[in-house]
């Protein structure tokens, strides 16, 4: 074949081949006659730098690179659901039941089965005029998610045959006749990985996706279709906030991306989620989740592509009208992965060696999040994609040129401090540092559906903080008893808005997610014991008194308190009163 | 025939450039023969055109470039492995230390291992028993974890590892851990140390050394834990067994990537140190945990020096990026004279929640740890605060937080180095710490343990209702 390029050069996952003109940036080829997959990233003359998806030792210079003049895509079609891809969308479990327990080189599986038939239900009739973006059909693919088949990019024209029945992913489902042809549609759809998926237009996102976690949904809120970026020293809680949110969050389907990261953390997720059940429709969590696993162990470029598997997936159903969320954990070793071709490749380094390309690579990113209006002129469609990204710098230095990068692009910063984990105060999101550009787009969803104060009541919570925060450093210099009363209550109440309210345990029955009618309500119980101590204290009753009140016992238990009894949560309040007037009538005031 | 090349034309640092090789291929096995039958060994970093980039393992001291015969073996480093590895000596590149370390193998791998399919993974989740309470009590290790001890010159980490080696044990399983201890630049005394409790636990028998000593070739140091870890995987998982990998020094390991990424120039990363390391590292540490429908699982317990006692330092930041968890020694624990001087704070068990609880250890372990957790950081605040105020600027709460803190060091993080304690024992301890506290004060427990396991405060409080 006159056609093989010729290897020149191999560095780690780098290899430069020769006789490559022709080829285009991007183009997957298959490198030696293991036929590792690797993607062009740079062209020069006849020669092509290659960065390679697999492990390279044993290859040599002068063995063949094979053409595919095809760029890097992802199979989109039924089956994607439930399934464990690699970072170039490789089953791993069907590559585990091929190759063993470890994974091994040159395996080609396909993404989507072949063999599988899905049930196609019709959408459209013959005759009926389609163009891109449309519905044709729609396959049940789990309990949870209705997969629908859409027409393709380039294909618009009358309908002209429509199948019902049963079908594998490369069976022609409809005949579309187009002004130039006949297209036969299949289920299996491909899309080039680095290219967003067009939509008619984005629209402003105001809806809260819910989380469940108080300090998240209550003082930090992210939108549908946001981005949030979870920056943090290790084993600051940034993947057990992924992991929540994957499990509990108000989202139609999840795509989960592994990036870098450990084994075990997938293996654990794998485990959990056939169990797990939704909560709303009692059904496995796993019926609505994709993941995709390229551990810190697997090839480092075949990193960088995972996270443009996972966007690919995620906008595949967002076209669809879903509402997808999707986590990566950690951009970090994403830009560690670029940084690391970049190095082979000699390109000039920028900040601690990270190409200079980072912030926008990044920021193209982020901008695949979001609310759009759906193509189809047919349906009024809206899907919406969220993405909430881990950022690991080292050493937890905020400084870290991805964080920074990140930090101009992500509305949300939950940023997680090393000193709140090693005080067990999870999850580690500072109240002090962290932010949401998204609270004034979702301030109106809050006044209409919980309560018109709920902005009041929280910004007077955070307040507390604030204060809480400035006494501090008083009582660190001078001690408590510098203190007037009134500031001794800033202090309880803001301790129990940390512990109480902030703190929340991932492990707990009940507290681990938490509705948001109930974080109201445990917020305003709060704020009602900090007035009415002020209020006792104005009339002289003993700071000493309040600060022991029995009272606090019983609010420091409202998060471990099953939100279907709402009625015992909110008798609290009149437990406060009570206990008050007791102390009044004792010291006889 | 393997074809010969007196090629070399470049030689700095650990590296040499061969001219005119053919069919080289990356990360394959080198021999330069320096002249008859002294052998160095080496593996390929790169290929390009007709030149072969080699980092030599041993040293390039004696290596020139018109004597110097290059061979290219075809082939990357491989171990040879039989049951039989178990109760001898290797060096760092996998070689029998002594005539007697020599085995009839069973079989060849390559040190570089393969990745563990995630999908393979079974998730680990049986706990050991260390017999030290901070770290059964506080920081659970589990079966196929990977644990490292991040330490400072001149604390007892190696008391620690050797104890942990020694005391191990999965409650209500027979079955002991057989130990790969792979020595990564450690003195002849400190790995003594190690051999000689192995030798008096009996453990030897159970163990396979890997050693690569401070004054065993620097470079060498690269392919030492994989040899190690290549032996680990061969036990566990095709001989069924438990195999506790204790790794010492894992700075040293990566001092030695350092020196190969400043000898081939490339872009440094934070403290020079190259910014691949954390792949590398991972490439190591994920070599730990279990597989499914194998019997056999690999816990890692690597230790490091942070060097200047600073747990932001490249080595143990990255390696806490990777690992399920740190134990951090402490210095002024060190200086108070508790020992281990385990510091719980900022020490973790990530895994600990999935090996602990009811027929785990003890249904109330979890909200009991979260308690001591949060009671311990808040005494050492306080302790803190003291400091600059003086105890007596402290409120009544604050006081009995003080005295926690205090009581805590002293009786549960501190222990015997032969001390072997029960979980049963550790939790107890708890408890009985906890119990100065007024009720209100352990917000993390729930009312059902502390109705059944903090008897004392149930009968006050019956004693106010009526
Ligand atoms: N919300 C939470 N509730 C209870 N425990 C938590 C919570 N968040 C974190 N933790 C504890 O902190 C540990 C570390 O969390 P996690 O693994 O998410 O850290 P990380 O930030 O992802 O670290 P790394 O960067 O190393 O991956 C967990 O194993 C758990 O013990
Ligand atoms: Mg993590």
């Amino acid at each position: 074949m006159e056609n093989l390029g010729r290897i020149i050069k191999v560095s780690g996952p780098l290899v430069v081949a020769e006789n490559m003109t022709g080829s285009k940036m991007y183009d997957v080829v298959f490198v030696s006659e293991n036929m590792l997959m690797g993607e062009i990233i740079e062209i020069s003359h006849d020669r092509a730098s290659i960065q390679v998806y697999e492990e390279t030792g044993g290859v040599g210079v002068g063995e063949p690179v094979y053409r595919t003049d095809m760029p890097l895509t992802a199979e989109l079609g039924p089956g994607l659901i439930q399934s464990i891809y690699d970072g170039i969308q490789r089953p791993l479990d069907i590559i585990y039941s091929r190759a063993g327990d470890f994974i091994t080189r040159g395996i080609m599986v396909p993404a989507l089965s072949r063999e599988k038939k899905w049930v196609f239900n019709s959408l459209v009739k013959v005759n009926e005029h389609v163009e891109y973006g449309d519905f044709l059909g729609y396959v049940d693919e789990t309990t949870l998610i209705k997969h629908y088949i859409m027409v393709p990019e380039g294909v618009s024209g009358e309908i002209i045959e429509i199948y019902q029945g049963e079908f594998t992913v490369e069976e022609t489902i409809a005949k579309i006749k187009t002004s130039s042809n006949i297209i036969d549609i299949k289920m299996l759809q491909k899309w080039p990985v680095r290219k967003h998926r067009p939509y008619f237009k984005k629209i402003n996102s105001d809806i809260p996706l819910l989380t469940g976690y108080r300090v998240i949904d209550t003082f930090f809120p992210i939108a549908k279709g946001g981005t949030a970026c979870i920056p943090g020293p290790f084993g600051s809680g940034k993947t057990v906030l992924q992991q929540q949110f994957a499990r509990w969050i108000d989202a139609n389907v999840i795509v989960y991306i592994g990036c870098g990261e450990r084994g075990n953390e997938m293996t654990d997720v794998l485990m959990e989620f056939p169990e797990l059940k939704d909560p709303k429709s009692g059904e496995p969590l796993m019926k609505r989740t994709v993941l995709i696993a390229n551990t810190s162990n697997m090839p480092v470029a075949a990193r960088e592509a995972s996270v443009y598997t996972g966007i690919t997936i995620a906008e595949y159903f967002r076209d669809m009208g879903y509402s997808v969320a999707l986590m990566a954990d950690s951009t970090s070793r994403w830009a560690e992965a670029m940084r690391e071709i970049s190095g082979r490749l000699e390109e000039m380094p920028g900040d601690e060696g990270y190409p200079a390309y980072l912030g926008a690579r990044l920021a193209s990113f982020y901008e695949r999040a979001g609310i759009v209006k759906c193509l189809s002129k047919k349906q009024d469609i809206t899907g919406a994609l969220t993405i909430i990204g881990a950022v690991s710098p080292p050493g937890g230095d905020l400084s870290d040129p991805v964080v920074q990068a990140t930090l101009r692009v992500a509305k949300v910063f939950w940023s997680l401090e090393a000193n709140l984990a090693y005080s067990r105060h999870f999850p580690a999101i500072s109240w002090l540092n962290s932010y949401s550009l998204y609270n004034d787009a979702v301030k109106e969803y809050f006044d209409k559906n919980i309560h018109e104060d709920f902005f009041s009541q929280k910004s007077e919570a955070m307040t507390l903080l604030e204060r809480e925060a400035e006494l501090e450093e008083i009582v660190r210099l001078v001690g408590i008893e510098s203190l007037s009363g009134a500031e001794r209550i800033i202090l309880l109440a803001a301790r129990m808005i940390r512990e109480d309210f902030l703190q929340q345990n991932a492990y707990h029955e009940f507290d681990k997610y938490t509705i948001i009618e109930k974080q109201y309500i445990m917020l305003k119980i709060i704020i009602h014991f900090y007035k009415q101590a002020i209020e006792y204290l104005n009339i002289g009753v003993d700071i000493n008194k309040i600060e022991k009140m029995q009272i606090k016992e019983a609010i420091a238990r409202m998060k471990n308190m099953d939100d279907k009894n709402m009625d015992k949560i909110k008798s609290i309040n009149d437990k406060i009163d009570i206990e008050f007037e007791e102390l009044r009538t004792k010291e006889e005031i | 025939m393997l074809k010969e090349y007196r090629s070399i034309t470049n030689i700095y640092g650990p590296l040499l450039i061969v001219e005119g090789v053919e069919n080289v291929k990356y990360e394959e096995l080198v021999e330069v023969e320096i002249s008859e039958g002294i052998l160095r060994n080496g593996r390929v970093l790169e290929v390009e055109g007709d030149k072969a980039l080699v980092q030599i393992f041993e040293g390039t001291r004696g290596i020139d470039t018109e004597k110097s015969r290059v061979r290219f073996l075809g082939r990357g480093i491989q171990m040879y492995l039989s049951p039989d590895i178990l109760g001898k000596v290797f060096t760092g590149l996998g070689k029998p230390r002594t005539e007697s370390d020599r085995i009839l193998p069973e079989k060849k791998l390559d040190i570089n291992g393969s990745p563990i399919n995630p999908f393979a993974r079974d998730y680990p989740n049986e706990f050991i028993q260390t017999g030290i309470s901070s770290i059964d009590g506080l920081n659970t290790l589990v079966r196929g974890q990977k644990l490292p001890v991040f330490t400072g010159a001149g604390l007892p980490h190696n008391k620690i590892a050797a104890q942990i080696a020694r005391q191990s044990t999965v409650l209500g399983k027979k079955e002991e851990f057989s130990v790969v201890f792979i020595a990564i630049g450690i003195t002849f005394e400190e790995s003594e140390y190690f051999i000689n409790d192995f030798r008096k636990t009996g453990a030897l028998q159970r163990s396979v050394l890997v050693l690569n000593l401070a004054d065993d070739p620097a470079i060498e140091r690269i392919a030492t834990p994989r040899v190690g870890l290549t032996c680990a995987e061969y036990l566990a998982f095709e001989k069924d067994m438990h195999v506790l990998v204790i790794l010492t020094d894992m700075t040293n390991y990566c001092e030695a990537l350092k020196e190969i990424s400043a000898a081939r120039k490339e872009v440094p990363g934070r403290r020079g140190y190259p910014g691949y390391m954390y792949t590398d590292l991972a490439s190591i540490y994920e070599r730990a945990g279990r597989i499914k429908g194998k019997k056999g699982s690999i816990t890692q317990i690597p230790i490091l020096t942070m060097p200047e006692d600073d747990k932001t330092h490249p080595v143990p930041d990255l390696t806490g990026y990777i690992t399920e968890g740190q134990i951090i020694l402490s210095r002024s624990l060190h200086k108070k004279k508790i020992s281990p001087p385990i510091d719980a704070l900022p020490s973790l068990s990530r895994l600990k929640d999935k090996g602990i609880g009811k027929n785990k250890t003890r249904e109330d372990h979890a909200d009991l740890f979260n308690q001591l957790y949060a009671a311990y950081a808040r005494g050492k605040e306080v302790q803190e605060l003291a400091v600059i105020l003086g105890e007596a600027a402290l409120t009544d709460t604050d006081k009995l937080y003080y005295k926690f803190a205090e009581d805590f060091e002293v009786q549960y993080v501190s222990q015997g180095d032969y001390e072997n304690r029960s979980i049963d024992y550790t939790l107890d301890l708890g408890w009985k710490l906890l119990s100065i506290f007024p009720r209100e004060e352990l917000k993390r427990i729930s009312d059902e343990f502390l109705v059944k396991y903090l008897p004392d405060l149930i009968s006050e409080d019956a004693a106010q209702t009526t």
